[in-house]
């Protein structure tokens, strides 16, 4: 399991260096964020000062060089607009970002699996039909419209939930928790079930199509032929099958949660890291966007090390194959 | 062998409604079971075998349906049963041994997990007990270390291994009937062969009665005190199992052990049983195996009647070949 572990570490590291050098090419062909920066009427003396302070004129390679060798002391350099710490800015938006994404995702799962489990059980039945129409919607109905008409129907025409912002929030460890005040959940609800609406649908057609297939198999009947009870055999010997495809899919679509979150933080206002990007990528905060990014890769790759940790407790069989590897 | 057998299945019907029509996989099956018997269920693939002990377990699938005739258990008529007695009865009274072992285990949940839940639906026993229970089952079909094996993965076992593994958990709870679908097909000759023979032991030892699907004679032949021959969703032959080897009446349970390797000469064309299985949407009038008999006249147009040329064995054949044989 360590060796295991190690081999996958080393691989985030590289994927992560490779990332960096994309990014930091990438950021740097978008547009120049002198012209933004500085005053219509500063002179070419000025303009050349700034250029200079920001370190605009040495060659790429060598800004990049100088960018990492802070990076790799946790240093990603100072935001052009808000002159603090980009990675400070990101980091401190994480926690919101992070709390929409895994109420989002716990939506999905506590709503997504049963629905799909029962479509997969009763395929012919008016419910799992409907069900299923559902989840095309899910999938086809873009976020931004879905989370306006969220806003219309609940916050506007009823006036049961409030439309925007984080509410009261509860400090733990230094970080603030919408989901710990009865005010803050109220407020949590409708952005995470905006987000949650397309990974719902995706659950959904995982644990349908799992459950579709494992139904089948000879070790239901098996199982069914042991006398064991119509519970036992769907929430152990399903289930855990089911749960592979589940776990790894959502997994990998975490990250994607938190880029979608982009969208959606800006329809509620939801004070997050997606926020924050647009607003960087508006006024080309190269170190704001760099960073953001940065960690964005340094997620992904730290959420696809988890799943695949999981997927080896889930899976014996990839445990075994891993152990001789 | 005493007065009640264990089952008695009578005039039992399975049919499948499919799109294309009613296939009768099952057409007025007939056969009984003692205490401590083996009964061989032979016939070639698509003859109804497996459905037969599925529709006896009551687990036959969608668009399968039980439609008529009894399956007496204990003198208890299984098909009138309500789901949750059968539920009583599968894996605890009647436990059934599947085809292919690499697909019967759940390939997440370890054996001890697979075993021990099998007991702890039928008794109210602690984990403690029912794990020792599990791995006694395991050291008595023959598995090395069982303590050890109990903690490992079904993946972690060869076929033969997994094929134990399941004959053990049809044993826990000791129960009167065996159904074995096939349980050594998949497997190689030589564990064929040890399976076969502990398995033998074992009822032997415990009275469990057992059917015995299979499509090998000689699988049969070793193993079994009695035999049913299936065609086409009906018995065609039916008796002792030394009887029918030995002097096969019907003209099917002829061709079938003419067609075995052994029985021809060397360097002759190898017999086989001409034409093929009917198709069960397209049975054939009167005798389904009528078209492929050499024997065939108009009279086999009719439906035929089971009767009793010989003495305890009960064919469905208007020319039975008592004369050829004997």
């Amino acid at each position: 399991m360590s060796v295991f572990i190690i081999r996958r570490l080393m691989q985030a590291i590289l994927v992560v260096w490779i990332m960096s050098l994309l990014v930091y090419v990438g950021v740097h062909i978008v547009g120049d964020p002198v012209d933004m920066l500085i005053n219509p009427e500063a002179d070419q003396a000025e303009i050349a000062r700034v250029i200079r302070d920001l370190g605009l004129d040495r060659p790429l390679h060598e800004q990049y060089w100088y960018f990492l060798k802070n990076a790799l002391q946790g240093d990603l350099g100072n935001s052009f607009i808000f002159n603090e710490p980009a990675l400070k800015l990101v980091v401190q938006r994480i926690p919101a970002t992070f709390e929409l994404a895994l109420a989002a995702l716990g939506l999905a799962v506590v709503i997504g699996i049963p629905l799909g489990v029962y479509a997969g059980l009763k395929p012919d039945s008016k419910i799992s039909q409907t069900i299923m129409a559902s989840s095309i919607l899910g999938f086809s109905l873009p976020t931004f419209w879905v989370g306006l008409m969220l806003i219309m129907f609940f916050s506007v025409m009823m006036g049961w939930l409030p439309s925007f912002g984080r509410g009261d929030t509860e400090t733990i460890f230094g970080v603030e928790f919408s989901f710990l005040t009865w005010d803050g959940l109220t407020h949590l609800f409708l952005p995470a079930l905006n987000l949650s609406l397309f990974k719902l649908s995706l659950v959904i057609r995982l644990a349908r199509a799992g459950t579709r297939e494992v139904v089948h198999q000879e070790y239901i009947k098996f199982a069914r032929a042991k006398g064991l009870s119509q519970n036992r055999i769907i929430f152990v010997h399903l289930m855990k099958n089911i749960m592979i495809p589940v776990v790894t899919v959502l997994g990998l679509e975490f990250g994607g949660l938190i880029a979608f979150s982009v969208v959606t933080e800006t329809v509620f206002s939801w004070p997050g890291m997606g926020k924050l990007i647009i607003d960087a990528l508006h006024n080309l905060d190269r170190p704001l966007v760099v960073a953001y990014l940065m960690v964005i890769v340094v997620l992904f790759v730290f959420i696809n090390l988890v799943v695949d940790v999981l997927y080896s407790i889930l899976d014996p069989r990839v445990r075994l194959r891993d152990l001789k590897g | 062998m005493t007065d009640t057998p264990i089952l008695d299945v009578q005039g039992l019907e399975t049919h499948f409604f499919t799109k294309d029509g009613v296939a009768k996989a099952i057409d007025g099956v007939n056969f009984t079971v003692r205490k401590g018997e083996i009964m061989g269920l032979v016939g070639e693939s698509g003859s109804g075998k497996s459905v037969t002990g599925f529709s006896i377990l009551g687990l036959v699938d969608p668009p399968g349906k039980v439609v008529g005739g009894k399956v007496l258990f204990k003198g208890e008529d299984l098909l009138q049963a309500d789901d949750k007695r059968m539920q009583e009865l599968r894996g605890a009274r009647i436990s059934m041994i599947f085809q292919d072992p690499m697909m019967t285990l759940n390939p997440v949940l370890r054996v001890d997990t697979q075993m021990i839940e099998t007991i702890q639906a039928h008794e109210k026993v602690d984990k403690q007990t029912a794990w020792q229970r599990s791995r006694d089952a395991l050291a008595q079909v023959g598995i090395p270390s069982p303590e050890e094996r109990m903690r490992a993965y079904p993946h972690q076992f060869s076929g033969g291994m997994r094929q134990r593994v399941a004959i053990a958990i049809a044993l826990l709870n000791k129960p009167d009937l065996i159904i074995a679908d096939e349980p050594t097909t998949a497997l190689d000759v030589t564990i064929q062969g040890q399976i076969l023979y502990e398995t033998q032991k074992l009822c032997r030892e415990t009275g469990t009665a057992m059917i015995w699907v299979t499509h090998d004679l000689a699988v049969v032949a070793g193993l079994a005190d009695s035999i049913s021959v299936m065609y086409a969703g009906r018995v065609v032959e039916q008796g002792n199992i030394n009887d029918v080897l030995d002097n096969p009446v019907h003209p099917y349970t002829l061709g079938l052990l003419g067609s075995v390797p052994g029985h021809n000469t060397r360097g002759q064309r190898l017999y086989q049983v001409p034409g093929m299985a009917p198709s069960l949407f397209k049975l054939p009038k009167g005798c389904a195996f009528q078209p492929r008999c050499g024997y065939a006249t108009e009279a086999c147009q009719q439906d035929q009647t089971v009767t009793e040329p010989v003495p305890g064995r009960a064919v469905r054949c208007c020319h039975p070949q008592v004369e050829v044989s004997s």
